[in-house]
């Protein structure tokens, strides 16, 4: 493959010492992410996928190994707001209006008054809450919170979005809406997400690819290609949705679920 | 004094906002309630004075009720009475009433200085206490361990120091400058203790989008750790202005410094035996002060927690495994 991948990583290895020793949280990541592509990381709890989306958001500096974000590394990426991050807890600052929410990167990075509250505006269309902009996020349910998170998160139109269980305290019809309105909005920005679940179903439905990692220590045992016809609310019942389901099943068991058709899932690592 | 600290600390957990109406008659209610508390104490004092024995009630050679004679517990009119009566047998002398406003207000200006200063010094320790573990470790004790020492010892001190310096060619230190040192003393310790506590309040992952957005640990304490500090902040200013009040009446007291409602108490004690009602008009005039002071402190709610600012705690999902931290 040719061109400037959104991310590179090559050789990743991740420790974190402990009071109880040293933690091998990530060895041998190798990953390319297209750009465009949407991404997600799943595996069981301690596999590292949470680690690895820090390490790409250089959160957290790996021990080993090289991460490059649009063809920078890692940290310039961070400094040159690369990339727009959401995390399982919406985050907002509660004494802040949501329109403000919105905004705070933009003002953190020196955004005119009148240019930032434009931005906010559009950006509150977006994602349907063009009409709680001057209310408190206290006053929000918890998707409409995580909606201002999104909002923010991309607020920059940052060429990256890193989603870490965005959805993950969210009940299971708001979560499928969000999962709609997220692919919507990727549609309408063309910006490549990396997104860190442990619902398969979620997985398959929003990504390109689905990345299965494994515990202890945490590692990259398959990536999943996800082809299905259309991202709407008919995918769901689509072969090739169940299909992506079991292959990815396998690839978290590690071994073939019986009566998978032949021909679907991705390259073995 | 370690009861002391612990309310200190308590007092310093996060105020909520009560809606806007019901505010109102609450604190209408709240006022008659307290002002029909005072009126019962009075009957209560007025009854005693009536139907108590003149002698008190001894036990065992023990005193344990009080003389009923008006010297011992004068009444609420001889209290009045006394608020009235010229200072000394001058003519033209200020009433005593004039001279327990006077000095209540003199009190008052000293204690306000104190709590301004000890707000600023609370609030400049706290500030590099969050920023470095080393700090908050090495300092926090002392600010703890400051309040275990009994004022009146560090009272002459302060002044002995004051006394030899000379700010400036024609200024030299002032004994009001005493009291204001002392006073910020007992207020320093709530607003270093409820700020830092409050710089401390926003979580990791707040932290951490900072941080995503590259933000300059200036931008992270002004934009976050200051705002999310006031809710923590206020309840400590209002804390440290009790404590200004009393630093400043016992620093007035321990220090001989003219002026202010301490000093008038002691000089007044000592009249008490011929005019019994002055120390009690001196007592509330006391009180009083600290009722000012208190609703000085009150407007910074209105100022610093605008209604509307509604604070409920965040959904507490679960939190992400902090690398490297204590899992």
């Amino acid at each position: 493959m040719t061109g400037t991948a959104a991310v590179e990583i090559r050789g990743l290895e991740q420790r974190f010492e402990t009071r109880r020793g040293s933690v091998h949280a990530l060895t041998g990541i190798d990953l390319r992410i297209e750009a465009g592509s949407f991404v997600s990381l799943i595996g069981p709890s301690g596999c590292g996928k949470s680690t690895l989306l820090r390490c790409i958001a250089d959160l957290v500096t790996p021990t080993g190994g090289e991460v490059l974000v649009g063809g920078v590394s890692a940290r310039r990426a961070r400094e040159e707001h690369h990339y727009g991050i959401a995390f399982q807890a919406a985050g907002l600052l509660d004494w802040r209006t949501v329109q403000r929410n919105v905004e705070l990167p933009l003002e953190l990075h020196g955004v005119g008054k009148r240019d930032r509250a434009a931005r906010a505006a559009h950006l509150l269309e977006m994602v349907g809450l063009a009409d709680f902009a001057r209310m408190r996020p206290a006053e929000l349910s918890g998707g409409m919170q995580q909606r201002v998170a999104i909002a923010r998160a991309l607020a920059e139109e940052p060429p990256l979005l890193l989603m870490d269980e965005p959805f993950g305290a969210l009940d299971e019809m708001t979560r499928e809406r969000m999962q709609a309105e997220l692919l919507a909005i990727r549609e309408r920005t063309g910006t490549t997400v990396v997104f860190v679940t442990h619902s398969i179903a979620e997985a398959v439905f929003c990504s390109t690819q689905v990345v299965v990692m494994s515990a202890r220590p945490g590692r990259i045992v398959r990536v999943v290609d996800v082809d299905l016809p259309t991202r709407d609310e008919d995918a769901r019942e689509h072969p090739s949705f169940f299909a992506g389901i079991t292959a990815v099943r396998e690839a978290l068991r590690g071994r073939p679920v019986r009566g998978v058709p032949a021909g679907l899932g991705g390259d073995d690592r | 004094m370690s009861e002391l600290l612990a309310t200190q600390i308590a007092a310093t957990a996060p105020v909520t906002a009560g809606r806007g109406g019901s505010r109102v008659r609450d604190g209408l209610r709240r006022s008659a309630m307290a002002l029909l508390g005072v009126l019962v104490l009075l009957l209560l004092w007025e009854l005693y004075r009536a139907l108590g024995p003149q002698a008190g009630v001894e036990v065992g050679g023990q005193r344990v009720l009080p003389r009923a004679d008006p010297r011992s517990m004068p009444g609420v009119l001889d209290v009045l009475r006394a608020v009235g009566e010229p200072e000394v047998a001058v003519p033209g002398s200020r009433s005593v009433g004039v001279a327990v406003l006077a000095s209540a207000w003199g009190t008052l200006k000293m204690a306000l200085g104190g709590w301004l200063l000890g707000a600023v010094v609370g609030i400049a320790l706290a500030v590099p206490m969050q920023r470095f573990r080393l700090v908050e470790r090495g300092l926090l004790p002392y600010v703890v361990l400051s309040q275990t020492v009994p004022i009146i010892a560090i009272a002459p001190l302060i002044s002995g120091w004051g006394g030899r310096l000379q700010l400036t060619p024609t200024l030299s230190w002032q004994p009001w400058m005493s009291v204001v040192v002392i006073s910020a003393y007992l207020a320093f310790c709530p607003v270093a203790l409820g700020m830092l506590r409050g710089l401390q309040a926003p979580t990791a992952a707040s932290a951490e989008l900072f941080t995503s957005f590259a933000a300059t640990s200036r931008q992270t304490l002004l934009r976050l750790r200051v705002p999310a500090s006031l809710p923590f902040l206020v309840p400590a200013l209002r804390l440290a202005a009790a404590q200004a009040v009393v630093g400043a009446i016992v620093a007035e007291i321990s220090t001989g410094t003219r002026g202010g409602i301490g000093r008038l108490i002691l000089q007044y004690a000592q009249q008490a035996t011929s005019s019994p009602g002055r120390l009690y008009a001196a007592i509330i005039g006391a009180a009083l002060l600290g009722l000012v002071a208190a609703a000085l402190v009150s407007l910074l709610d209105v100022v610093a927690l605008r209604p509307g600012r509604s604070r409920r705690p965040a959904p507490r999902t679960t939190p992400h495994p902090t690398p490297g931290g204590a899992t």
